[in-house]
C-alpha cells in the first residue's frame, strides 16, 4: 500500500506525521518526495548514503544543420528556446527535459545529453529503510527526482511518501498514483484556506483521502466544522502537546518518546485501510 | 526608427510598465513620424520564459530600441543576441520617454538591472 502525506500550507507537520506514522505500523518503508528540503531523515540515526544520480534530457543543438525555422521554440511551453536575431538561444535553466524539441525539429539538429539535476540518497534501517531526492541548487523544477523516487517503493512494504509543500507540480505528482492521502492541517484559518486548495487538486487526480489535525486545541472548530459538511473523513487530531514540541527540537519522534502516541498513529493507519 | 517601449495600456498618453517579460503590452513608436501601434505581450503571464518570450516579440516587431524599467538576466542576454538596444530605469508616460529619447537624453543599458523573476514579485 502506497500513503502519500500532504498539505497545502508548509509548516503542518507532514514530516511528523510521516515518520511517526512510518515508526507505528509494521513493515513500512519511508520516502521523503521534499526534494527541495527533506528533512524526514533527521529522524532516523542512520547516515543517508548516495544510491544514484538523477538527470533529465536536455537539448544539444547542431548549429550547422539547424535552419533557426523556430518550430523548437514555438513548441516549447516553458520557452526554454528562442530564435531571435538570426540566433538560437537555449535557457537551460527553463528546460524541463520533455524531449519535445527533438520530435519536432524537422531538420533532425537536435540531440539529447543527460543534464544531472540532482540525487537519491538511502539511509533507515532494513526494518524501515528510509529514501530521499536532492535537487541541486539552482535547479528549478524537482518532478524528475520525485519520479524516480517513487520507483523504490517495495510492493511487499507500507510506502509512506512525505510530499512538498503546495499544490504545484512537485506536490501533485507526491499524491498522484498511490492509494491514499492523508492531508495535514492546523486548526487555523490559515490552515484551513490552504486545505481547501489542496482538497480542490486533489479531488482533480482522485486519490482516496482523509485529514489530520496537528497541534489541534491551538485554534478554532472551523476544519472539523469543513470537513463534516464536506464528508471528509478526519483521521486523528493530534494535541497541541509541549512534551511532542520538545522531544522534536531534539530529533526523537513522539511515538518514540512518549509510547502512548503510538496508538493514536496505529488508529489512523487502521482506519486508511478500511477506506482502501 | 522603431523603438518599443513596455506600458501599461495601448497609447501614448499610457503609462510605463516597469517590468519588461511581464509588461501589459508593447507600444512599438515610430521616431520620425510619430505613428504608433500597441502589440499585446503574449507571454505576460507564462510560468517562466516570460522575458526570452517578450524579447522574440520585440524582435520580430522590428524595433531596434527598448524602453523599459527593469530587465532580468534571460531578457538581457535574448535582447543583446537580437542586437536591441536597452534603455532601462524608466518611468512616467510614453510619449515623455519617447521625446526624450529622440532629444538624446537617454543612455542604454549594458547589464541586467535586477535579479530572474523579477517581474512575478
Amino acid at each position: 500500500m502506497k500513503i502519500t502525506v500532504a498539505s497545502g500550507k508548509g509548516g503542518t507537520g507532514k514530516t511528523t506525521i510521516a515518520v511517526n506514522l512510518a515508526l507505528s505500523i509494521e513493515n513500512s518503508m519511508l520516502i521523503d518526495c521534499d526534494v527541495e528540503g527533506p528533512n524526514s531523515h533527521i529522524f532516523f540515526k542512520e547516515p543517508m548514503v548516495k544510491l544514484k544520480d538523477v538527470s533529465i534530457p536536455a537539448p544539444k543543438f547542431d548549429l550547422d544543420t539547424c535552419t533557426l525555422c523556430g518550430k523548437c521554440a514555438e513548441f516549447c511551453q516553458y520557452n526554454a528556446i528562442s530564435i531571435i536575431g538570426e540566433k538560437l538561444l537555449f535557457f537551460e535553466e527553463l528546460c524541463h527535459g520533455c524531449g519535445g524539441c527533438k520530435i519536432i525539429c524537422p531538420v533532425n539538429a537536435i540531440t539529447e545529453v543527460d543534464h544531472n539535476v540532482g540525487l537519491i540518497e538511502k539511509g533507515g534501517t532494513e526494518d524501515l529503510p528510509v529514501y530521499h531526492g536532492l535537487l541541486n541548487i539552482s535547479e528549478p523544477f524537482g518532478v524528475p527526482i520525485i519520479n524516480e523516487l517513487k520507483q523504490f517503493a517495495d510492493g511487499s512494504k507500507v510506502t509512506i511518501f512525505d510530499s512538498p509543500p503546495g499544490t504545484a507540480c512537485p506536490a501533485v505528482e507526491a499524491m498522484r498514483d498511490v492509494d491514499f492521502c492523508i492531508l495535514v492541517t492546523e486548526p487555523t484559518p490559515f490552515g484551513l484556506h490552504d486545505l481547501t486548495l489542496t482538497i480542490d487538486v486533489i479531488r482533480q487526480i482522485g486519490t482516496p483521502f482523509g485529514v489530520v489535525v496537528n497541534r489541534d486545541g491551538i485554534g478554532d472548530d472551523r476544519v472539523d466544522r469543513y470537513c463534516e459538511n464536506e464528508g471528509i473523513p478526519l483521521l486523528a487530531k493530534i494535541p497541541n502537546d509541549m512534551e511532542v514540541a520538545k522531544l522534536y527540537s531534539q530529533g526523537i519522534p513522539m511515538v518514540t518518546g512518549l509510547p502512548k502516541y503510538r496508538e493514536l498513529f496505529e488508529e489512523m493507519f487502521q482506519k486508511i485501510r478500511e477506506m482502501v | 526608427m522603431k523603438i518599443a517601449i513596455t506600458a501599461k495600456g495601448k497609447e501614448l498618453g499610457s503609462d510605463i510598465d516597469p517590468r519588461f517579460g511581464r509588461c501589459g503590452y508593447f507600444v512599438i513608436v515610430d521616431t520620425d513620424t510619430m505613428e504608433f501601434e500597441a502589440v499585446i505581450n503574449e507571454g505576460a503571464m507564462a510560468s517562466g520564459g516570460a522575458g526570452p518570450q517578450a524579447a522574440q516579440t520585440v524582435s520580430k516587431t522590428g524595433a531596434k530600441v527598448l524602453i523599459t524599467g527593469n530587465v532580468g538576466p534571460n531578457a538581457h542576454h535574448a535582447l543583446e543576441a537580437a542586437g536591441i538596444e536597452i534603455i532601462a530605469g524608466s518611468s512616467g508616460q510614453v510619449v515623455d520617454m519617447v521625446e526624450r529619447y529622440k532629444k538624446g537624453e537617454l543612455s542604454s543599458t549594458t547589464a541586467p538591472t535586477v535579479g530572474s523573476h523579477a517581474g512575478m514579485r
